[in-house]
């Protein structure tokens, strides 16, 4: 019963009142985000990260992880009803729910979409408490060349997967690499970058770069391009699917949830990338795949099943690599250094109260999202009402607010200021942010284990070819490089071929 | 029942419609009804979208991240780069700048053409107003306390950046402050210079 032992004792710290109750704050604000077009749950978490500093590590994390997975539950609601997708991993689950929706079958698509995320939800946490600790006791022995390999690699999976332009997130992250080495060189002692100002010379902060690049940086660029005055529908009847609509879906919420599980533990994968696949795999193995776009209920059951399979499952990385999968995890890992502890292979042993209690505290948050999602749904729809104009200077004051409240430092409300801008022009021009927050949070691990590799190389980057481990990360690094090129040949040879079902415009809101 | 309201989809025809007038061509019957949706979303989703900013946009964004990584590399070069085995402080980040400024050159070279920055417009102005309004509120706020700057700040976000009634934006920039007040002065006891 080793394994199972420290499984039991994370229930315990979850059913810790305090817990229970931020669980139930992240789920819910995550729904309600999920839910309101404009701000995702990477900007959410990021506005909100000083209100972690005052609770315990498990505590924040448990509410900070209900934001992210709430969100793709509250994703579906807009999507269905309005067209418009509340995150960019509901985007195709506008295609079919929104069908439904004019055939007066909104209640279904709803119904349907909450079911297959509770159940690709539980299952990949099932399969998160299965699989961690053995991908963690396999990292154990990794060195410092197999985590700058991992690192690196991370970072560039990130910025090539996402859906803007691959030299731009590449741009993206040297400069979030570039902004982690500002301050004291650890090797040496060496101030680097600080121009001889005081409030830089132990480095940025990730807080004041995160809510800088994605809260405000999110919050001026939707001032510019708010969506329409939106008139949310009145009521949403029938929620509870019919037993053919089942019958219908379960198969495809079944192998969306296997298909997002295996998609959300991939750098760079994720929830969007998830519920794309899934929705083309559905449409491929369709015997009548001319209903999808119609009003197929498979067409919302399995891309809903795997984003929420695939956020879930993105935290595997996470918790046993210490790499995030994504920007959201960026910042969530971020979080957790704040809070003095560092994701990795060791956190499973040696700090399995607060691993479980994440992990089991999912199980919790989807039964509760569940509850929202069916029973409560009609609460969450009227707030479809409220507009994008008055929650703009709430966020913003909780932003300035929030970041002053960490150091008592007006210089960090001015860096979220500065990033805010720098946020808000990447955007414009194209740049995804993510890349950039990601690569700040590992560009010190990064240099840092290159340069011990190196010295354990004696100077030597040949080594990194050495080892097996490491030579393979590497290898799979050149592949993703070369890879882009290699489709270019490819797509020049069928240039005549349509743009693929999978291509959206869509701009990823982080 | 639903009533999906018809002022929230954008004039061009439900995906219905469109998918029935996709099925007219016949030889990609499977094929024809989802990529159409598709694409027709995504030109709504377009029209919605500032215009593109063209390829100048994105030769000012790689000369900009070229000429940080030129600024860069200066700067790694003036800490000393040491040796594989033995680096200077400046090592690490002169390889950062490199990449930097070798995928802005190749940016420049090959990925201008990728038509994904957007135009400025008029309602690019609300941004510099909203930022305007934040740099004001920062400069206030250690000499007069946070109620008063986030008071206006709200104020204006509402009424002039979110064309909210006058009465409305009165009333709600009250709320919020109190609001506020009552949240990290009253219940939080946060440290925030504050009047009262």
């Amino acid at each position: 019963m080793d394994f199972f032992a420290p499984v039991i004792n994370g229930f315990g710290v979850v059913l810790e009142p305090t817990n229970l109750l931020y669980c139930l704050i992240g789920v819910v604000i995550g729904m309600l985000i999920g839910v309101l077009p404009g701000l995702g749950p990477a900007a959410t978490i990021a506005i909100l990260l000083p209100l972690t500093y005052g609770v315990e590590p498990v505590t924040a994390i448990i509410m900070l992880a209900g934001i992210f997975y709430g969100a793709q539950y509250g994703g579906t609601i807009t999507s269905v009803l309005l067209r418009l997708p509340g995150e960019a991993s509901s985007v195709v689950t506008v295609f079919d729910g929104y069908a439904l929706a004019r055939q007066g079958k909104a209640g279904t698509a709803l119904g349907i979409a909450a079911l297959g995320s509770f159940f690709g939800g539980t299952v990949a946490i099932i399969g998160l408490t299965l699989l961690a600790p053995v991908v963690a006791g396999f990292a154990l022995d990794f060195g410092p060349p197999e985590y700058t390999a991992l690192a690196m690699l991370g970072i560039l999976l990130v910025a090539t997967v996402s859906n803007g332009s691959k030299l731009k997130s590449i741009i993206a992250a040297s400069l979030g690499l570039l902004l982690a080495t500002v301050g004291r060189d650890t090797f040496t002692g060496e101030s680097r970058f600080t121009f001889d100002n005081l409030s830089l010379a132990d480095g940025l902060d990730f807080v004041p770069i995160a809510m800088g690049i994605f809260g405000l940086g999110e919050i001026l660029y939707n001032l510019e391009e708010r969506h329409n005055k939106v008139q949310a529908p009145a009521k949403v009847a029938n929620v509870w699917p019919s037993r053919k609509d089942l019958k219908e879906s379960s198969g495809a919420i079944g192998r969306g949830s296997l298909l997002g599980f295996f998609l959300g533990i991939l750098p760079g994968g994720g929830a969007t990338i998830a519920s794309l696949a899934a929705y083309a795999m559905e449409k491929k193995r369709s015997k009548t795949p001319e209903r999808f776009g119609r009003g197929a209920v498979e067409g919302v059951a399995a891309p809903e099943s795997a984003n929420n399979a695939a956020a879930t499952s993105s935290f595997i990385p996470l918790l046993t690599l210490g790499i995030p999968a994504n920007a959201t995890m960026a910042i969530i890992f971020g979080a957790l250094l704040i809070q003095g502890v560092t994701p990795g292979p060791q956190l499973v042993q040696n700090d399995p109260e607060l691993f479980w209690g994440v992990v089991n505290s999912m199980y919790i948050g989807n039964i509760l999202l569940l509850i929202m999602s069916i029973p409560l749904v009609g609460v969450f729809v009227k707030i479809l009402r409220v507009r994008a104009a008055i929650l703009a200077p709430i966020t913003v004051l909780i932003t300035v607010i929030g970041v002053y409240t960490i150091n008592n430092s007006i210089f960090d409300i001015w860096l979220v200021i500065v990033f805010g801008i720098l946020g808000y022009l990447m955007k414009k021009f194209g740049f995804e942010p993510g890349p950039l927050v990601l690569a700040f949070v590992l560009g010190s691990l990064l240099e840092e284990n290159l340069r011990r590799s190196l010295l354990l190389f004696g100077g030597d980057p040949a080594g990194f070819v050495g080892r097996p481990i490491s030579s393979v990360l590497l290898l799979v690094f050149a592949a993703v490089m070369l890879l882009p090129l290699l489709q270019k040949a490819f797509k020049k040879a069928r240039a005549s071929a349509p743009a693929t079902t999978a291509r959206h415009d869509e701009k990823e809101r982080v | 029942m639903i009533s999906p309201s018809h002022e929230a989809v954008t004039p061009g025809g439900s995906p219905k419609e469109a998918a029935a007038a996709g099925s007219g061509s016949p030889l990609e019957v499977p094929a024809a009804v989802e990529p159409l949706t598709a694409e027709q979303l995504a030109t709504e989703w377009d029209e919605e979208r500032p215009p593109h900013a063209g390829v100048l946009a994105n030769v000012a964004a790689a000369v900009a991240a070229a000429a940080l990584g030129a600024a860069g590399l200066a700067m790694s070069l003036a800490m000393g780069l040491g040796t594989p085995e033995k680096p200077e402080p400046g090592m690490w980040p002169f390889l950062v700048s490199l990449v930097m400024v070798v995928m802005s050159v190749a940016l420049l070279l090959f990925g201008r053409k990728k038509l994904d920055a957007e135009a400025f417009s008029s309602s690019s102005w609300l941004v510099v107003a909203g930022v305007g309004t934040l740099v004001g509120f920062v400069t206030v706020v250690g000499i007069a306390g946070f109620e008063i700057p986030s008071l206006l700040l709200t104020f204006v976000w509402l009424r002039f950046l979110g064309k909210e009634t006058w009465r409305m934006s009165i009333l709600l920039s009250f709320i919020v402050t109190a609001a506020f007040y009552v949240i990290f002065v009253v219940a939080l006891s946060v440290p925030i210079p504050h009047l009262f």
